[in-house]
């Protein structure tokens, strides 16, 4: 057995963006559309209550809720934290004040940003009012943010039709997170071999199967796999299929075959493509071998080594 | 009904980082500390459930990778919940007390490490009105914090500052005697009034740690359990409740969900001896203790709780561990087991267990 070589940590950066496309209801529609029009809207529960922002269906009783509501723009902290180093993609980008903030004639409390000069201009119970966005879509953002306001609290919720010209129907959030990855010691182990062109797989101390690519575990048996074991560069064609969609980004002509291969002395067949031979001619049993572009960190495809085609029975086990 | 029981627990040394394995193979030498410890193989157990995120790991279904480590093939019982594992431990409980299984191996695992914490979870919150902004995780907590702060009662739950420092001075300094937690030792409360806040009012000592780890834990129902373990951990009740998802809808100094699953899960038919909460936060302890209605006389978290070691996805079922080992080897009796999911104790589970009386 081959001792386990103590690997370097491989590390790659890996940016996970997607832009989500929701969908609005009614209630949630009105009160973007008005954040857009710089009007602020709640919605009335069955016991009178003003939701602000509001929601379609009641948190305490589940009822629906659509008697829409307007509220004024000045509002008072209810509480708030002092966020001394602005993160990215939040309202502003100096330090600030987290607050929710009740608006006057609201009875539940909004989450924003409070522009303030330092913590000691902040507390429970300040009077706040929104600082409006410049350029507005329909959108929380369209709050650019509060600041201290000097006026009294008052005003009552007013009824609204929650009727706009040109209504927000959608918002698209994009979101992006920022990772380091690191994929493990087996799979550093498979990923620095393929470095020098050689196919590194791991064999189960219990059931003695040779994994390729390795993940660290026997499925089977649910113990480490830690011995190693070299398998390849040849390989057996245990079943195909043929591609005839050309993918966006992938230049290879169609049709072409993909194809399960497993490696000489490997307990699982791997996937990849066959080619240097008519896609029409690629059969079960057919011996391939790794063909490497420059540069590349894996194998580009798989061609025909002119072997005879192996027996059925030295690869019926791994299909 | 039927009884069950924890009849085994095992977790990770959480770190910081753990760049050199991959989460199954963080994950393995746990799960076979709680197998060995019943004297079960894999493939021997009849329900398997986990716990972990797909935003933490980032990448979707990263919870299959993990299920290598529980040898999957030939096909299990197997249930997944994108949640804290203490989720899973209540999923695979329902399915014991139906009776389609005598044993269940629940697990659960985090690596905060490659991302940044505070801004992976922003992805959890309303993606309508809260997400956008970008709220990071430490700063809703110290809103909450603020407001148990200022709230007209503050006097009567003792909540100032100080009051915060002693939770995390406790707690670390109880971690010392737990060789799995990521951070141990503490100065005096009044010496770590003097550090500056990271997100005022909340001070670095108020916050959990952040780090990857593991957990496991073997349930068992009835004589089953009684063969695995010489005294099982039964869960004589458990109930999980949910707040409104709107941070502004609710009093941020209550936690009536946590109340009403400690009610639900019969927490409050007799006293316990030892609770072990899962408040990342120190504000958040004052809180869950509050709603728990816990004395001077309950030993509250001599784990050091989750302010010493806080593996996301994990540390709600490393309490639930940490309370049915305590009763494995008789340090209590009677348990309150806490776990929390989502921005200031948005979900709530609460478990009681007991031991026999030997
Ligand atoms: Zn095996």
């Amino acid at each position: 057995m081959t001792p386990a070589p103590s690997p370097e940590v491989l590390q790659a950066p890996l940016v996970v963006e997607f832009p989500f496309t929701r969908s609005l209801g009614p209630v949630q529609s009105a009160f973007l559309t008005g954040l857009r029009e710089r009007t602020v809207l709640g919605v009335r529960t069955t016991d009178g209550r003003v939701l602000v922002p509001p929601v379609e269906y009641d948190p305490v009783t589940a009822d629906e809720l659509s008697d829409l509501v307007e509220v004024a723009p000045t509002g008072t902290v209810t509480t708030w934290a002092w966020n001394p180093a602005s993160r990215r993609g939040q309202p502003l980008d100096t330090p600030f004040a987290w607050v929710l903030v009740r608006l006057d004639g609201a009875d539940t409390a909004l989450l924003h940003a409070l522009d303030a000069p330092g913590p000691d201009a902040v507390r429970t119970g300040m009077r706040v009012r929104i600082r409006w966005a410049e350029e507005r879509v329909g959108a929380i953002t369209d709050i650019a943010c509060f600041e201290p306001y000097d006026g009294a609290e008052g005003g009552e919720a007013v009824p609204h039709s929650g009727e706009f010209t040109d209504p927000v129907t959608g918002i698209v959030a994009p979101a992006r997170l920022d990772y380091t990855y690191a994929p493990g010691r087996a799979q550093s182990r498979y990923l620095k071999a393929l470095g020098d062109r050689t196919t590194q797989g791991e064999r189960c101390p219990s059931c003695r199967k040779v994994y390729v690519p390795p993940r660290g575990a026997c499925p089977t048996c649910g113990v480490a796999t830690d011995e190693q074991v070299e398998v390849g560069p040849r390989g057996t064609v245990t079943t195909f299929c043929i591609v005839n969609i050309k993918a966006r980004n992938l230049d290879i002509e169609v049709p072409y075959v993909y194809a399960h291969i497993a490696l000489d002395g490997a307990g699982l067949a791997l996937h990849g493509r066959v080619g240097g031979i008519p896609y029409d001619q690629v059969r079960m049993g057919l011996r391939v071998e790794p063909v490497w572009s420059e540069d590349s960190r894996y194998p580009d495809h798989y061609r025909p080594t002119g072997e005879p085609d192996a027996d059925y029975d030295t690869y019926k086990e791994l299909l | 009904m039927r009884e069950v029981a924890i009849v085994a627990f095992g977790q990770s040394h959480h770190r910081r980082d753990s760049a050199e394995v991959s989460e199954v193979e963080m994950l393995m030498p746990v799960l076979h500390q709680v197998l060995d410890a019943v004297g079960l193989r894999a493939g021997e157990i009849d329900f398997t459930c986990s716990g972990s995120s797909d935003y933490l790991a980032g990448r979707a279904f990263s919870f299959t990778m993990a299920l290598d480590g529980v040898g999957a093939w030939p096909p299990i019982s197997e249930s997944h919940v994108e949640m804290d594992g203490a989720w899973a431990l209540y999923e695979a409980w329902t399915r014991l007390l139906t009776g389609e299984a005598d044993t269940a191996l629940v697990y659960s695992y985090g690596k905060s490490s490659p991302g940044d914490l505070r801004e992976v979870l922003t992805r959890q919150l309303d993606p309508y009105y809260v997400a956008p902004l970008w709220p990071d995780s430490v700063s809703l907590a110290a809103l909450q914090a603020q407001a148990l702060l200022d709230a007209e009662d503050a006097e009567d739950t003792g909540a100032d500052e100080r009051a915060l420092a002693a939770v995390a001075a406790r707690s670390r300094t109880a971690a010392e005697d737990n060789p799995h937690a990521q951070v141990t030792g503490s100065p005096p409360p009044e010496t770590l009034l003097d550090d500056p806040y990271l997100v005022r009012p909340l001070r670095r000592h108020d916050c959990p740690p952040v780090g990857d780890g593991a957990a496991a834990v073997v349930l068992a129902a009835g004589d089953t359990a009684r063969r695995l373990c010489r005294r099982p951990a039964w869960i004589r009740g458990m109930d999980h409740r949910t707040e409104a998802h709107s941070l502004g809808v609710r009093d941020l100094t209550r936690s009536p969900s946590t109340r009403l699953a400690a009610e639900r899960a019969g927490a409050f038919e007799a006293p316990a001896d030892l609770a072990e909460l899962h408040a990342p936060f120190t504000s958040q302890e004052l809180i869950l203790r509050r709603e728990l209605g816990l004395g001077e006389g309950v030993r509250v978290n001599p784990s050091g709780g989750a302010l010493a070691a806080n593996p996301m996805m994990a540390a709600g079922l490393i309490r639930l561990g940490e309370a049915a080992a305590a009763i494995h080897r008789g340090a209590a009796d009677r348990a309150l087991a806490h776990a929390t999911s989502g921005p200031c104790l948005q979900q709530n589970l609460v478990a009681v267990l007991e031991g026999d009386v030997l």
